[in-house]
């Protein structure tokens, strides 16, 4: 996983609230093994209709939003399915950060497994921040996880939350698994004791 | 009241944490996992890449089910090679790993949400996880069953462990009787319809009161299938006489005095008197009515009785706008009444809805009619087992007869991976769990209802009331 700190880049405005993980990644694409290459497939049924041609009317076909990799959308981002195929799409097209109101619990999970760094303001601010992004050009945000502030050239300054533990992850580029097993002689007594526990097995024998 | 008081949720949750670094999130103890073709492929490689093994593969059970086409011949022979290919990934992945598998053509083949509790596999008091978001599903047990990434995945293969923020809790009591025609469907639709599709975001709901208390299994399933829909992160019932003597004589359900004691374990995860929720909501089943969603969200939901809403009506831009991209999307009308609302297909299946009772309740209605000559009409039972069940009833013959497909078992149409999908502008009636856009097929319309409401809808050509429907078997 890539370290994260402080990312300043254009930033792209998503206005809509609800953006579920079906249309981040629509479910034609989740049929490959692989964990990387889905960059093109990202918010495929908004970026193409259905003749396969880019519709200029989405906001990441606006040549004006090239290269964004700071992501601003509206409340309860990436609800639905559980695909972590939407972080990884979000990655691959770019995106290191995304900011909105809320999101979804799977998702904020499989973010940080891929080192995005997901930014919750309030309602009102990002609603600035969409509004800065469609109105002003080549808007650039700062998302620094450091500091936990989005800031931009203009004055735009806000904090946001990050549990401590999350950020330390994102920070140094932790794999979890690797984290997990420093409690590997804990692990190996609970689980030890929790076998006991028939009525908790899979299969009773 | 005593300090001591706990909930469903802290019964089982103490019962795992492995250890609660300082700091840190907790590390909790998973006693099962499921795994399907399309979450797994890349965690088993990065188990490969890192030369790492399956920690517990008795605590881990796998089958095929998105992909997987429904029809015999297409089973036989799957044309979409990346499908295939996965299918395939999957089968080599659980040989290499020591993983049971379920394999196509498995007589315990299915969903794997469905074949989990029928096979006596979930259980009261477990942890559960897979990586599909509607594990919620297996809360109905008792169980704290939750979805995760394929991250997660690899991760619980790897430890049989989670690291895990405490979620919050929110206790959601649904009391009275349901009224005639009132299913446990249209409880889950009308919760998100009042709390909104992040109404339990970062919370554990526990699903209580008298008409929860008296559904059966299915419909319990039916209820915690959903709460993902209102981003809930798992949703539980308390288990009882009910849930034990669904789990009673199962396959890998314990059996003599391991039963027995099995049973008073599981008889002490019931939330304790005055133990305290974050989170209250209290609903009266005798206001609860028949649901159809009529958007692009599991929240844009309303009675059968009612007209498509007026998106002018909106408290703010945002919304309407929302709205005005819904109804476009959808291709409705404002103010058109429901019931008025033409259909081209009907889906009758999936994790929310492809249990025996649902097709036993959706037979009833169809018993003796034949669906309209405008809709194509499928039936999809959820596993191996409940089709084989369904057929000893005669319920695919009362299906064939009214002009139903009969299928195999999948998750089918409930998100269109395989080859079952809506062509664009097509509307249909289904009882899976989500409407968005596209999810049944690009440019599709989907409308979420109960199995007795889409039955009625195939029949009339348009969605109906079912508490006016005139039962003829």
């Amino acid at each position: 996983m890539e370290p994260f700190r402080t990312l300043t880049a254009l930033a792209a405005p998503l206005d809509r609230a609800n953006v579920d993980t079906d249309q981040i990644i629509p479910k034609q694409f989740l049929k490959r093994i692989e964990r990387t290459g889905y960059g093109d497939f990202l918010f495929f049924d908004w970026r193409r209709n259905a003749a396969g041609d880019p519709d200029p009317a989405f906001v990441l076909n606006d040549p004006r939003y090239k290269g964004a990799q700071i992501l601003i959308a509206g409340k309860n981002f990436a609800c639905g399915s559980s695909r972590e195929h939407a972080a990884w799409a979000l990655n691959d097209f770019g995106f290191r950060a995304v900011i909105a109101p809320t999101f979804a619990d799977i998702f904020f999970s499989n973010a940080g497994k891929n080192g995005i760094v997901l930014a919750r303001l309030t309602e009102e601010q990002v609603a600035q921040l969409l509004h800065n992004a469609k109105t002003l050009p080549n808007y650039q945000l700062t998302v620094s996880l450091e500091d936990q502030t989005v800031t931009d050239s203009f004055g735009f300054n806000a904090t946001f939350e990050v549990d401590p533990f999350r950020k330390f992850c994102l920070i140094e580029g932790l794999d979890d698994i690797g984290l997990t097993l420093r409690h590997e002689a804990t692990l190996d007594t609970f689980e030890a004791k929790h076998d006991q526990a028939g009525w908790l097995k899979a299969k009773a024998s | 009241m005593s300090t001591e008081s706990k909930t469903l949720f802290e019964k089982v949750w103490q019962q795992h944490v492995v250890v609660e670094p300082q700091g840190e999130p907790t590390l909790l103890y998973i006693d099962l996992q499921l795994l399907h073709e399309v979450t797994s492929p890349q965690a088993f490689e990065g188990l490969r890449v890192a030369g790492r093994k399956v920690r517990r593969s008795d605590r881990c059970i796998a089958t095929v089910d998105h992909n997987v086409p429904t029809t015999i011949a297409g089973r036989l022979h799957i044309i979409d090679q990346i499908a295939a290919t996965q299918i395939a990934t999957l089968r080599q992945n659980c040989a290499e790993f020591g993983v049971e598998f379920y394999d196509v053509n498995s007589h315990e083949q299915g969903i794997v949400h469905v074949i989990g509790p029928e096979l006596g596999i979930t259980k009261p008091g477990m942890t559960i996880v897979c990586g599909d978001s509607h594990t919620s599903t297996h809360g109905a047990l008792g169980a704290l069953a939750f979805g995760i990434g394929t991250s997660e995945v690899e991760h619980v293969l790897a430890t049989q462990t989670l690291p895990q923020s405490k979620p919050k809790t929110f206790r959601i009591a649904v009391e009275g009787e349901l009224p005639r025609g009132v299913t446990a469907k249209d409880i889950i639709l009308a919760i998100i319809g009042q709390i909104g599709t992040d109404g339990a975001t970062g919370c554990v709901v526990e699903y209580a009161g008298s008409a929860i208390r008296a559904l059966s299994m299915e419909g319990r399933m039916t209820v915690c299938n959903m709460s993902i829909e209102a981003g809930a992160r798992a949703g539980m019932i308390a288990p009882d006489a009910i849930t034990f003597a669904y789990l009673k004589g199962r396959r890998f359900s314990p059996a003599g005095d391991a039963w027995d004691q099995a049973v008073t374990e599981w008889s002490k995860l019931p939330t304790d008197p005055g133990a305290k929720f974050d989170r209250e909501l209290i609903i009266d089943a005798a206001t609860l009515v028949p649901y159809v969603s009529w958007g692009t969200s599991p929240g844009m939901v309303a009675p059968i009785t009612s007209s498509v809403p007026d998106p002018a009506a909106a408290p703010n831009e945002q919304e309407r706008k929302g709205l005005e991209r819904a109804l476009e999307y959808m291709g409705l009308t404002a103010g058109t009444p429901l019931e008025d609302v033409s259909i081209d297909r009907v889906f009758i299946g999936s994790c929310t809805n492809g249990r025996l009772e649902d097709l036993r309740a959706a037979a009833r209605i169809a018993s003796g009619y034949k669906v309209s000559t405008h809709v194509s009409a499928m039936v999809v039972p959820g596993s191996q087992a409940v089709k084989a069940q369904a057929e000893s009833e005669g319920l695919d013959r009362v299906f064939r007869e009214a002009g139903f497909d009969w299928r195999e078992p999948g998750c089918s149409m409930c998100l269109g991976m395989n080859p079952d999908i809506l062509a664009p502008g097509e509307r249909c009636a289904s009882t899976s769990n989500r409407n968005f856009e596209g999810r049944q097929g690009r440019g599709g319309r989907t409308h979420l209802v109960s199995p007795e409401m889409a039955a009625a809808a195939a029949i009339a050509g348009h969605f109906v009331d079912i508490r006016n429907w005139e039962v003829k078997a």
